[in-house]
Protein backbone atom coordinates (compact mmCIF):
# COMPACT_ATOMS: atom_id res chain seq x y z
CA UNK A 1 0.00 0.00 0.00
CA UNK A 2 2.68 2.44 1.11
CA UNK A 3 4.82 1.14 -1.76
CA UNK A 4 2.02 1.69 -4.30
CA UNK A 5 1.51 5.25 -3.04
CA UNK A 6 5.22 6.03 -3.10
CA UNK A 7 5.53 4.84 -6.69
CA UNK A 8 2.36 6.61 -7.82
CA UNK A 9 3.09 9.98 -6.19
CA UNK A 10 6.89 10.19 -6.16
CA UNK A 11 8.60 7.65 -8.40
CA UNK A 12 6.45 7.63 -11.55
CA UNK A 13 6.19 11.44 -11.86
CA UNK A 14 9.92 11.73 -11.18
CA UNK A 15 10.87 9.14 -13.79
CA UNK A 16 8.32 10.09 -16.44
CA UNK A 17 8.29 13.89 -16.15
CA UNK A 18 11.54 15.04 -14.58
CA UNK A 19 13.63 12.45 -16.42
CA UNK A 20 11.70 10.91 -19.33
CA UNK A 21 12.42 7.46 -20.75
CA UNK A 22 13.13 6.29 -24.25
CA UNK A 23 12.15 2.61 -24.04
CA UNK A 24 12.94 0.26 -26.92
CA UNK A 25 11.49 -3.26 -27.25
CA UNK A 26 9.21 -2.96 -24.24
CA UNK A 27 7.39 -6.08 -25.49
CA UNK A 28 10.43 -8.20 -24.56
CA UNK A 29 9.86 -7.61 -20.83
CA UNK A 30 8.59 -10.68 -18.96
CA UNK A 31 4.78 -10.77 -18.88
CA UNK A 32 4.79 -12.75 -15.63
CA UNK A 33 7.05 -14.19 -12.94
CA UNK A 34 9.22 -16.00 -12.25
CA UNK A 35 11.78 -14.10 -14.28
CA UNK A 36 15.08 -12.25 -13.84
CA UNK A 37 15.88 -8.77 -15.11
CA UNK A 38 19.57 -8.01 -15.49
CA UNK A 39 20.98 -4.56 -16.16
CA UNK A 40 24.09 -2.42 -16.08
CA UNK A 41 24.26 -0.21 -12.99
CA UNK A 42 25.09 3.51 -12.80
CA UNK A 43 22.72 5.12 -10.37
CA UNK A 44 20.24 4.55 -7.57
CA UNK A 45 17.62 5.51 -10.13
CA UNK A 46 18.29 2.30 -12.11
CA UNK A 47 16.20 0.18 -9.76
CA UNK A 48 13.32 2.66 -9.76
CA UNK A 49 13.35 2.96 -13.56
CA UNK A 50 13.29 -0.82 -14.04
CA UNK A 51 10.41 -1.08 -11.56
CA UNK A 52 8.36 1.58 -13.36
CA UNK A 53 8.64 -0.30 -16.67
CA UNK A 54 5.95 -2.62 -15.30
CA UNK A 55 2.32 -1.78 -14.49
CA UNK A 56 1.56 -1.01 -10.84
CA UNK A 57 0.07 -4.42 -10.10
CA UNK A 58 3.53 -5.97 -10.73
CA UNK A 59 5.08 -4.06 -7.81
CA UNK A 60 4.34 -6.83 -5.33
CA UNK A 61 6.37 -9.36 -7.34
CA UNK A 62 9.31 -7.08 -8.29
CA UNK A 63 12.28 -7.80 -6.05
CA UNK A 64 15.53 -5.87 -6.55
CA UNK A 65 18.57 -7.71 -5.24
CA UNK A 66 20.74 -5.27 -3.28
CA UNK A 67 23.82 -5.26 -1.07
CA UNK A 68 22.99 -5.86 2.59
CA UNK A 69 26.03 -3.92 3.87
CA UNK A 70 24.99 -0.81 1.91
CA UNK A 71 21.27 -0.71 2.55
CA UNK A 72 21.37 -1.84 6.17
CA UNK A 73 23.73 0.96 7.26
CA UNK A 74 21.01 2.59 9.31
CA UNK A 75 17.51 1.66 10.43
CA UNK A 76 15.64 4.20 8.32
CA UNK A 77 17.37 3.12 5.12
CA UNK A 78 16.86 -0.54 6.00
CA UNK A 79 13.15 0.05 6.61
CA UNK A 80 12.83 1.88 3.30
CA UNK A 81 14.77 -0.77 1.38
CA UNK A 82 12.76 -3.64 2.84
CA UNK A 83 9.26 -2.14 2.88
CA UNK A 84 9.13 0.33 0.00
CA UNK A 85 11.62 -1.05 -2.53
CA UNK A 86 11.26 -4.59 -1.11
CA UNK A 87 14.83 -5.59 -1.78
CA UNK A 88 16.27 -9.03 -1.32
CA UNK A 89 19.40 -8.31 0.77
CA UNK A 90 22.53 -9.95 -0.58
CA UNK A 91 25.65 -10.61 1.45
CA UNK A 92 28.59 -9.35 -0.63
CA UNK A 93 31.32 -10.79 1.61
CA UNK A 94 30.65 -14.36 2.55
CA UNK A 95 32.50 -15.43 5.68
CA UNK A 96 30.53 -18.57 6.35
CA UNK A 97 30.79 -21.19 3.62
CA UNK A 98 27.85 -23.16 4.94
CA UNK A 99 25.39 -20.38 4.13
CA UNK A 100 23.80 -20.09 0.70
CA UNK A 101 24.13 -16.45 -0.41
CA UNK A 102 21.51 -16.90 -3.13
CA UNK A 103 18.88 -18.53 -0.89
CA UNK A 104 16.78 -15.35 -0.82
CA UNK A 105 16.79 -15.13 -4.61
CA UNK A 106 15.89 -18.78 -5.04
CA UNK A 107 13.00 -18.50 -2.62
CA UNK A 108 11.66 -15.44 -4.40
CA UNK A 109 11.84 -17.15 -7.79
CA UNK A 110 9.99 -20.16 -6.36
CA UNK A 111 7.29 -17.68 -5.27
CA UNK A 112 6.96 -16.47 -8.85
CA UNK A 113 8.69 -13.11 -8.29
CA UNK A 114 10.64 -11.09 -10.85
CA UNK A 115 14.19 -10.43 -9.62
CA UNK A 116 16.07 -7.27 -10.58
CA UNK A 117 19.80 -7.85 -10.56
CA UNK A 118 22.86 -5.73 -11.29
CA UNK A 119 25.76 -8.09 -12.04
CA UNK A 120 28.32 -5.27 -11.90
CA UNK A 121 27.78 -5.46 -8.15
CA UNK A 122 28.08 -1.70 -7.59
CA UNK A 123 27.26 1.51 -9.42
CA UNK A 124 30.94 2.16 -10.13
CA UNK A 125 32.09 5.01 -12.32
CA UNK A 126 29.06 6.70 -13.90
CA UNK A 127 28.21 5.60 -17.44
CA UNK A 128 31.05 3.08 -17.56
CA UNK A 129 30.24 -0.58 -17.57
CA UNK A 130 32.30 -2.72 -15.19
CA UNK A 131 32.77 -6.49 -15.44
CA UNK A 132 29.80 -8.67 -14.53
CA UNK A 133 30.10 -10.82 -11.43
CA UNK A 134 29.17 -14.46 -11.79
CA UNK A 135 26.41 -14.70 -9.17
CA UNK A 136 23.89 -14.43 -11.97
CA UNK A 137 25.40 -17.52 -13.64
CA UNK A 138 24.97 -19.55 -10.45
CA UNK A 139 21.37 -18.41 -10.25
CA UNK A 140 20.77 -19.23 -13.93
CA UNK A 141 22.26 -22.71 -13.49
CA UNK A 142 20.04 -23.36 -10.50
CA UNK A 143 16.90 -22.21 -12.41
CA UNK A 144 17.55 -23.19 -16.03
CA UNK A 145 13.94 -22.63 -17.12
CA UNK A 146 13.63 -19.06 -15.91
CA UNK A 147 14.04 -16.38 -18.60
CA UNK A 148 16.77 -13.80 -17.95
CA UNK A 149 16.01 -10.50 -19.67
CA UNK A 150 19.01 -8.19 -20.18
CA UNK A 151 18.41 -4.44 -20.14
CA UNK A 152 20.79 -1.65 -21.08
CA UNK A 153 20.34 1.66 -19.27
CA UNK A 154 21.92 4.94 -20.27
CA UNK A 155 21.65 8.46 -18.89
CA UNK A 156 20.76 7.73 -15.28
CA UNK A 157 24.41 7.93 -14.30
CA UNK A 158 24.41 11.44 -15.71
CA UNK A 159 21.20 12.37 -13.91
CA UNK A 160 22.25 11.04 -10.50
CA UNK A 161 25.73 9.49 -10.37
CA UNK A 162 27.27 7.78 -7.37
CA UNK A 163 28.13 10.21 -4.61
CA UNK A 164 25.86 13.03 -5.83
CA UNK A 165 22.64 14.17 -4.20
CA UNK A 166 21.53 16.70 -6.83
CA UNK A 167 19.37 15.27 -9.59
CA UNK A 168 19.85 16.85 -13.02
CA UNK A 169 17.24 15.95 -15.65
CA UNK A 170 18.25 13.94 -18.74
CA UNK A 171 16.25 11.75 -21.08
CA UNK A 172 17.30 8.18 -20.39
CA UNK A 173 17.56 5.18 -22.70
CA UNK A 174 16.12 1.81 -21.71
CA UNK A 175 16.88 -0.89 -24.29
CA UNK A 176 15.38 -4.30 -23.53
CA UNK A 177 17.04 -7.42 -24.98
CA UNK A 178 15.68 -10.85 -25.91
CA UNK A 179 15.41 -13.15 -22.87
CA UNK A 180 18.35 -15.53 -22.32
CA UNK A 181 18.51 -18.90 -20.59
CA UNK A 182 21.21 -20.99 -18.93
CA UNK A 183 23.38 -22.54 -21.66
CA UNK A 184 25.25 -25.13 -19.62
CA UNK A 185 28.54 -23.34 -19.05
CA UNK A 186 29.39 -20.52 -16.66
CA UNK A 187 32.00 -18.84 -18.83
CA UNK A 188 29.88 -19.10 -21.96
CA UNK A 189 26.82 -17.82 -20.12
CA UNK A 190 28.65 -14.75 -18.78
CA UNK A 191 30.10 -14.07 -22.23
CA UNK A 192 26.64 -14.32 -23.80
CA UNK A 193 25.16 -11.99 -21.19
CA UNK A 194 27.87 -9.34 -21.52
CA UNK A 195 27.76 -9.59 -25.30
CA UNK A 196 23.97 -9.07 -25.35
CA UNK A 197 24.19 -5.97 -23.16
CA UNK A 198 27.04 -4.58 -25.28
CA UNK A 199 24.98 -5.11 -28.45
CA UNK A 200 22.03 -3.33 -26.83
CA UNK A 201 24.33 -0.46 -25.90
CA UNK A 202 25.36 -0.12 -29.54
CA UNK A 203 21.73 0.27 -30.67
CA UNK A 204 21.56 3.89 -29.64
CA UNK A 205 23.49 7.11 -30.01
CA UNK A 206 25.19 8.44 -26.89
CA UNK A 207 26.89 11.81 -26.65
CA UNK A 208 30.26 11.98 -24.94
CA UNK A 209 30.22 12.81 -21.25
CA UNK A 210 33.45 13.15 -19.34
CA UNK B 1 -13.83 28.85 -17.53
CA UNK B 2 -13.45 30.58 -20.90
CA UNK B 3 -14.16 34.09 -19.63
CA UNK B 4 -10.55 35.14 -20.21
CA UNK B 5 -10.85 34.28 -23.90
CA UNK B 6 -12.52 36.10 -26.78
CA UNK B 7 -14.96 34.13 -28.99
CA UNK B 8 -12.65 34.02 -32.06
CA UNK B 9 -10.09 32.05 -30.03
CA UNK B 10 -12.73 29.43 -29.23
CA UNK B 11 -13.76 29.29 -32.90
CA UNK B 12 -10.08 28.93 -33.75
CA UNK B 13 -9.75 25.86 -31.55
CA UNK B 14 -12.95 24.51 -33.08
CA UNK B 15 -11.39 24.99 -36.51
CA UNK B 16 -8.21 23.14 -35.51
CA UNK B 17 -10.23 20.21 -34.19
CA UNK B 18 -12.11 20.26 -37.53
CA UNK B 19 -8.81 20.05 -39.44
CA UNK B 20 -7.72 17.08 -37.30
CA UNK B 21 -11.06 15.30 -37.77
CA UNK B 22 -10.62 15.79 -41.52
CA UNK B 23 -7.01 14.47 -41.38
CA UNK B 24 -8.07 11.41 -39.39
CA UNK B 25 -10.90 10.78 -41.86
CA UNK B 26 -8.46 11.00 -44.78
CA UNK B 27 -6.17 8.40 -43.17
CA UNK B 28 -9.13 6.09 -42.52
CA UNK B 29 -10.26 6.43 -46.14
CA UNK B 30 -6.73 5.82 -47.45
CA UNK B 31 -6.50 2.68 -45.33
CA UNK B 32 -9.78 1.44 -46.76
CA UNK B 33 -8.79 2.23 -50.36
CA UNK B 34 -5.29 0.77 -50.11
CA UNK B 35 -5.36 -1.92 -47.42
CA UNK B 36 -2.05 -3.28 -48.76
CA UNK B 37 -0.13 -0.08 -47.96
CA UNK B 38 1.17 0.96 -44.56
CA UNK B 39 -0.04 4.25 -43.16
CA UNK B 40 1.38 3.61 -39.70
CA UNK B 41 3.68 6.63 -39.62
CA UNK B 42 1.03 8.99 -40.95
CA UNK B 43 -1.51 7.65 -38.45
CA UNK B 44 1.03 7.99 -35.62
CA UNK B 45 1.75 11.55 -36.70
CA UNK B 46 -1.92 12.50 -36.60
CA UNK B 47 -2.46 10.74 -33.27
CA UNK B 48 0.43 12.77 -31.86
CA UNK B 49 -1.20 15.92 -33.29
CA UNK B 50 -4.41 15.07 -31.43
CA UNK B 51 -2.49 14.79 -28.16
CA UNK B 52 -0.51 17.99 -28.75
CA UNK B 53 -3.62 19.95 -29.74
CA UNK B 54 -5.49 18.47 -26.78
CA UNK B 55 -2.88 19.50 -24.22
CA UNK B 56 -2.38 22.93 -25.81
CA UNK B 57 -6.13 23.62 -25.95
CA UNK B 58 -6.72 22.59 -22.35
CA UNK B 59 -3.82 24.77 -21.18
CA UNK B 60 -5.07 27.83 -23.08
CA UNK B 61 -8.73 27.29 -22.20
CA UNK B 62 -8.13 26.83 -18.46
CA UNK B 63 -6.43 30.12 -17.61
CA UNK B 64 -3.62 32.50 -18.45
CA UNK B 65 -1.44 30.89 -15.77
CA UNK B 66 -1.86 27.37 -17.13
CA UNK B 67 -1.03 28.72 -20.59
CA UNK B 68 2.25 30.17 -19.27
CA UNK B 69 3.02 26.90 -17.43
CA UNK B 70 2.38 25.02 -20.68
CA UNK B 71 5.07 26.99 -22.52
CA UNK B 72 7.45 26.64 -19.56
CA UNK B 73 6.96 22.88 -19.75
CA UNK B 74 7.61 22.88 -23.51
CA UNK B 75 10.87 24.76 -22.81
CA UNK B 76 11.79 22.21 -20.15
CA UNK B 77 11.21 19.25 -22.46
CA UNK B 78 13.12 20.92 -25.30
CA UNK B 79 16.08 21.90 -23.10
CA UNK B 80 16.20 18.40 -21.61
CA UNK B 81 16.18 16.88 -25.08
CA UNK B 82 18.95 19.26 -26.15
CA UNK B 83 21.12 18.53 -23.10
CA UNK B 84 20.58 14.79 -23.60
CA UNK B 85 21.65 15.10 -27.25
CA UNK B 86 24.78 17.25 -27.06
CA UNK B 87 28.11 16.31 -25.50
CA UNK B 88 28.18 17.71 -21.95
CA UNK B 89 30.89 17.70 -19.34
CA UNK B 90 30.60 15.75 -16.13
CA UNK B 91 31.94 18.78 -14.29
CA UNK B 92 28.99 20.87 -15.50
CA UNK B 93 26.19 18.93 -13.78
CA UNK B 94 25.55 21.83 -11.42
CA UNK B 95 25.74 24.34 -14.26
CA UNK B 96 23.08 22.38 -16.14
CA UNK B 97 20.97 22.45 -13.00
CA UNK B 98 21.09 26.27 -13.04
CA UNK B 99 20.20 26.31 -16.71
CA UNK B 100 17.07 24.29 -15.87
CA UNK B 101 16.36 26.55 -12.91
CA UNK B 102 16.29 29.50 -15.31
CA UNK B 103 13.08 28.15 -16.90
CA UNK B 104 10.63 28.79 -14.04
CA UNK B 105 12.32 32.13 -13.36
CA UNK B 106 12.06 33.29 -16.98
CA UNK B 107 8.36 32.34 -17.13
CA UNK B 108 7.79 34.00 -13.77
CA UNK B 109 8.89 37.31 -15.34
CA UNK B 110 6.26 36.61 -18.01
CA UNK B 111 3.66 36.05 -15.31
CA UNK B 112 4.67 39.32 -13.64
CA UNK B 113 4.36 41.08 -17.03
CA UNK B 114 7.87 42.46 -16.36
CA UNK B 115 9.02 43.02 -19.93
CA UNK B 116 12.36 44.62 -19.03
CA UNK B 117 13.50 41.64 -16.98
CA UNK B 118 11.97 39.12 -19.38
CA UNK B 119 14.01 40.49 -22.27
CA UNK B 120 17.41 40.62 -20.53
CA UNK B 121 17.33 37.79 -17.98
CA UNK B 122 18.74 35.07 -20.24
CA UNK B 123 20.72 37.15 -22.78
CA UNK B 124 22.48 39.15 -20.04
CA UNK B 125 22.24 37.64 -16.56
CA UNK B 126 22.33 33.93 -17.40
CA UNK B 127 24.90 34.64 -20.11
CA UNK B 128 27.20 35.98 -17.40
CA UNK B 129 26.15 33.72 -14.53
CA UNK B 130 26.67 30.29 -16.14
CA UNK B 131 30.33 30.87 -17.13
CA UNK B 132 30.96 32.25 -13.63
CA UNK B 133 29.52 29.07 -12.13
CA UNK B 134 31.72 27.04 -14.50
CA UNK B 135 34.83 28.96 -13.47
CA UNK B 136 34.11 28.27 -9.81
CA UNK B 137 34.03 24.54 -10.60
CA UNK B 138 37.32 25.12 -12.38
CA UNK B 139 37.34 22.62 -15.26
CA UNK B 140 38.97 24.41 -18.21
CA UNK B 141 39.09 21.60 -20.74
CA UNK B 142 36.44 22.31 -23.40
CA UNK B 143 35.35 25.37 -21.41
CA UNK B 144 34.46 27.44 -24.46
CA UNK B 145 32.53 24.64 -26.14
CA UNK B 146 30.55 24.00 -22.95
CA UNK B 147 29.79 27.68 -22.29
CA UNK B 148 28.75 28.21 -25.91
CA UNK B 149 26.53 25.16 -26.25
CA UNK B 150 24.81 25.66 -22.90
CA UNK B 151 23.90 29.24 -23.65
CA UNK B 152 22.83 28.49 -27.22
CA UNK B 153 20.44 25.90 -25.80
CA UNK B 154 19.02 28.36 -23.27
CA UNK B 155 18.49 31.02 -25.93
CA UNK B 156 16.76 28.68 -28.37
CA UNK B 157 14.75 26.47 -26.03
CA UNK B 158 13.87 28.92 -23.27
CA UNK B 159 14.33 32.54 -24.34
CA UNK B 160 12.84 32.08 -27.82
CA UNK B 161 9.90 29.94 -26.75
CA UNK B 162 9.07 32.23 -23.83
CA UNK B 163 8.15 34.93 -26.37
CA UNK B 164 5.12 32.83 -27.30
CA UNK B 165 4.04 33.05 -23.66
CA UNK B 166 4.60 36.80 -23.45
CA UNK B 167 1.81 37.39 -25.99
CA UNK B 168 -0.56 36.21 -23.26
CA UNK B 169 0.26 39.12 -20.97
CA UNK B 170 0.31 41.93 -23.56
CA UNK B 171 -2.31 44.66 -23.03
CA UNK B 172 -5.70 43.32 -24.07
CA UNK B 173 -6.96 46.66 -25.39
CA UNK B 174 -4.37 46.69 -28.19
CA UNK B 175 -5.99 43.58 -29.66
CA UNK B 176 -9.72 43.98 -28.92
CA UNK B 177 -10.83 41.17 -31.23
CA UNK B 178 -8.99 38.28 -29.60
CA UNK B 179 -6.50 39.46 -26.92
CA UNK B 180 -3.15 37.84 -26.23
CA UNK B 181 -4.46 34.30 -26.62
CA UNK B 182 -5.56 35.23 -30.15
CA UNK B 183 -1.98 36.17 -31.05
CA UNK B 184 -0.63 32.95 -29.56
CA UNK B 185 -3.13 30.92 -31.55
CA UNK B 186 -2.28 32.87 -34.72
CA UNK B 187 1.46 32.30 -34.23
CA UNK B 188 1.29 28.63 -33.26
CA UNK B 189 -1.28 27.70 -35.88
CA UNK B 190 0.54 29.44 -38.74
CA UNK B 191 3.92 28.07 -37.68
CA UNK B 192 2.73 24.47 -37.48
CA UNK B 193 0.54 24.85 -40.57
CA UNK B 194 3.53 26.23 -42.48
CA UNK B 195 5.55 23.11 -41.57
CA UNK B 196 2.82 20.84 -42.86
CA UNK B 197 2.20 22.97 -45.98
CA UNK B 198 5.91 23.05 -46.90
CA UNK B 199 6.06 19.29 -46.39
CA UNK B 200 2.97 18.59 -48.51
CA UNK B 201 4.01 20.98 -51.32
CA UNK B 202 7.47 19.42 -51.30
CA UNK B 203 6.07 15.88 -51.47
CA UNK B 204 3.70 16.74 -54.31
CA UNK B 205 5.82 19.00 -56.50
CA UNK B 206 9.34 19.19 -55.02
CA UNK B 207 12.30 18.84 -57.39
CA UNK B 208 14.89 21.58 -56.83
CA UNK B 209 16.83 21.05 -53.63
CA UNK B 210 17.09 24.22 -51.57
CA UNK B 211 19.73 23.33 -48.99
CA UNK B 212 20.98 19.78 -49.76
CA UNK B 213 23.96 19.85 -47.38
CA UNK B 214 21.74 20.38 -44.34
CA UNK B 215 18.38 18.91 -45.26
CA UNK B 216 18.31 16.92 -48.50
CA UNK B 217 14.51 16.55 -48.55
CA UNK B 218 13.77 20.28 -48.56
CA UNK B 219 12.94 21.79 -51.95
CA UNK B 220 12.30 25.23 -53.40
CA UNK B 221 8.82 24.12 -54.48
CA UNK B 222 7.99 23.01 -50.93
CA UNK B 223 9.34 26.22 -49.42
CA UNK B 224 7.60 28.58 -51.85
CA UNK B 225 4.33 26.62 -51.97
CA UNK B 226 4.23 26.55 -48.17
CA UNK B 227 5.13 30.22 -47.96
CA UNK B 228 2.31 31.22 -50.34
CA UNK B 229 -0.23 29.06 -48.50
CA UNK B 230 0.82 30.37 -45.10
CA UNK B 231 0.76 34.01 -46.27
CA UNK B 232 -2.75 33.57 -47.68
CA UNK B 233 -3.95 32.03 -44.46
CA UNK B 234 -2.20 34.74 -42.43
CA UNK B 235 -4.19 37.39 -44.31
CA UNK B 236 -7.49 35.51 -43.90
CA UNK B 237 -7.05 34.90 -40.15
CA UNK B 238 -5.54 38.25 -39.17
CA UNK B 239 -8.80 40.26 -38.82
CA UNK B 240 -10.22 37.62 -36.47
CA UNK B 241 -7.22 37.10 -34.21
CA UNK B 242 -4.87 40.11 -34.50
CA UNK B 243 -4.81 43.90 -34.80
CA UNK B 244 -2.85 43.62 -38.08
CA UNK B 245 -4.01 45.43 -41.23
CA UNK B 246 -4.04 43.56 -44.55
CA UNK B 247 -0.54 44.63 -45.69
CA UNK B 248 0.80 43.99 -42.18
CA UNK B 249 -0.72 40.52 -42.09
CA UNK B 250 0.76 39.65 -45.50
CA UNK B 251 4.19 40.63 -44.15
CA UNK B 252 3.48 38.56 -41.00
CA UNK B 253 2.71 35.54 -43.21
CA UNK B 254 5.99 35.95 -45.12
CA UNK B 255 7.87 36.44 -41.84
CA UNK B 256 6.41 33.26 -40.28
CA UNK B 257 6.83 31.24 -43.48
CA UNK B 258 10.49 32.21 -43.96
CA UNK B 259 11.63 32.16 -40.35
CA UNK B 260 9.79 28.89 -39.75
CA UNK B 261 11.78 27.35 -42.57
CA UNK B 262 15.04 28.72 -41.17
CA UNK B 263 14.24 27.43 -37.67
CA UNK B 264 13.51 24.02 -39.14
CA UNK B 265 16.79 23.74 -41.03
CA UNK B 266 18.76 25.18 -38.10
CA UNK B 267 17.65 22.34 -35.86
CA UNK B 268 18.31 19.98 -38.81
CA UNK B 269 21.88 21.27 -38.91
CA UNK B 270 22.23 20.60 -35.18
CA UNK B 271 20.95 17.02 -35.61
CA UNK B 272 23.20 16.46 -38.64
CA UNK B 273 26.20 17.72 -36.67
CA UNK B 274 25.45 15.28 -33.86
CA UNK B 275 24.55 12.47 -36.25
CA UNK B 276 20.96 11.67 -35.28
CA UNK B 277 17.84 11.65 -37.44
CA UNK B 278 15.31 12.56 -34.78
CA UNK B 279 15.93 14.62 -31.67
CA UNK B 280 14.07 12.13 -29.49
CA UNK B 281 11.16 9.73 -29.33
CA UNK B 282 8.61 11.69 -27.32
CA UNK B 283 6.12 12.21 -30.17
CA UNK B 284 5.54 9.04 -32.22
CA UNK B 285 5.62 9.84 -35.96
CA UNK B 286 7.31 13.20 -35.40
CA UNK B 287 10.42 12.32 -33.38
CA UNK B 288 11.28 14.43 -30.36
CA UNK B 289 9.82 17.67 -29.08
CA UNK B 290 12.62 19.57 -30.80
CA UNK B 291 11.54 18.16 -34.16
CA UNK B 292 8.12 19.72 -33.56
CA UNK B 293 9.08 23.14 -32.17
CA UNK B 294 12.11 23.75 -34.39
CA UNK B 295 10.27 26.33 -36.50
CA UNK B 296 8.70 27.96 -33.46
CA UNK B 297 12.13 28.74 -31.99
CA UNK B 298 12.54 31.27 -34.83
CA UNK B 299 8.96 32.38 -35.50
CA UNK B 300 8.06 33.13 -31.84
CA UNK B 301 10.62 35.90 -31.14
CA UNK B 302 10.48 37.35 -34.66
CA UNK B 303 6.70 37.54 -34.86
CA UNK B 304 6.61 38.85 -31.29
CA UNK B 305 8.92 41.77 -32.02
CA UNK B 306 7.18 42.46 -35.32
CA UNK B 307 3.81 42.91 -33.67
CA UNK B 308 5.30 44.54 -30.55
CA UNK B 309 6.91 47.23 -32.71
CA UNK B 310 3.77 47.83 -34.76
CA UNK B 311 1.05 47.78 -32.10
CA UNK B 312 2.32 47.86 -28.51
Amino acid sequence: MLQQLFFLIVVRPLILIVLGLNVRHRERLPAQGPAILVSNHNSHLDTLVLMTLFPGRFLRILRPVAARDYFFRNRLLAWFALNIIRIIPLERQIADRTQDPLAGCTNALRNGDILILFPEGSRGDPEEMGTFKTGIAHLAKRHPDIPITPVFLHGLGKALPKGEALLVPFFCDVFVGEPLRWNGNKGAFMAMLEHTVTLLAEEGYRPTWE
Amino acid sequence: MYSHLHPPVLYGFGGIVGVLVFASAVVMTLRRLHPERSYTELAQRINSWWIMVGVFSIAILLSRTTSIIFFAFVSFLALKEYFSLIPTRRADRRVLFWAYAAIPIQYYWVHLEWYGMFIIFIPVFLFLFLPMRMVIIGETKDFLRAAGTLHWGLMVMVFSISHAAFFLVLAEEQNPVAGGAGLVLYLIFLTQFNDVAQYVWGKLTGRLKIIPKVSPNKTWEGFLGGLATTTTLAAILAPHLTPLSLPESLCAGVLIGCSGFIGDVTISALKRDIGVKDSGSLLPGHGGILDRIDSLTFTAPLFFHYIYYLHY
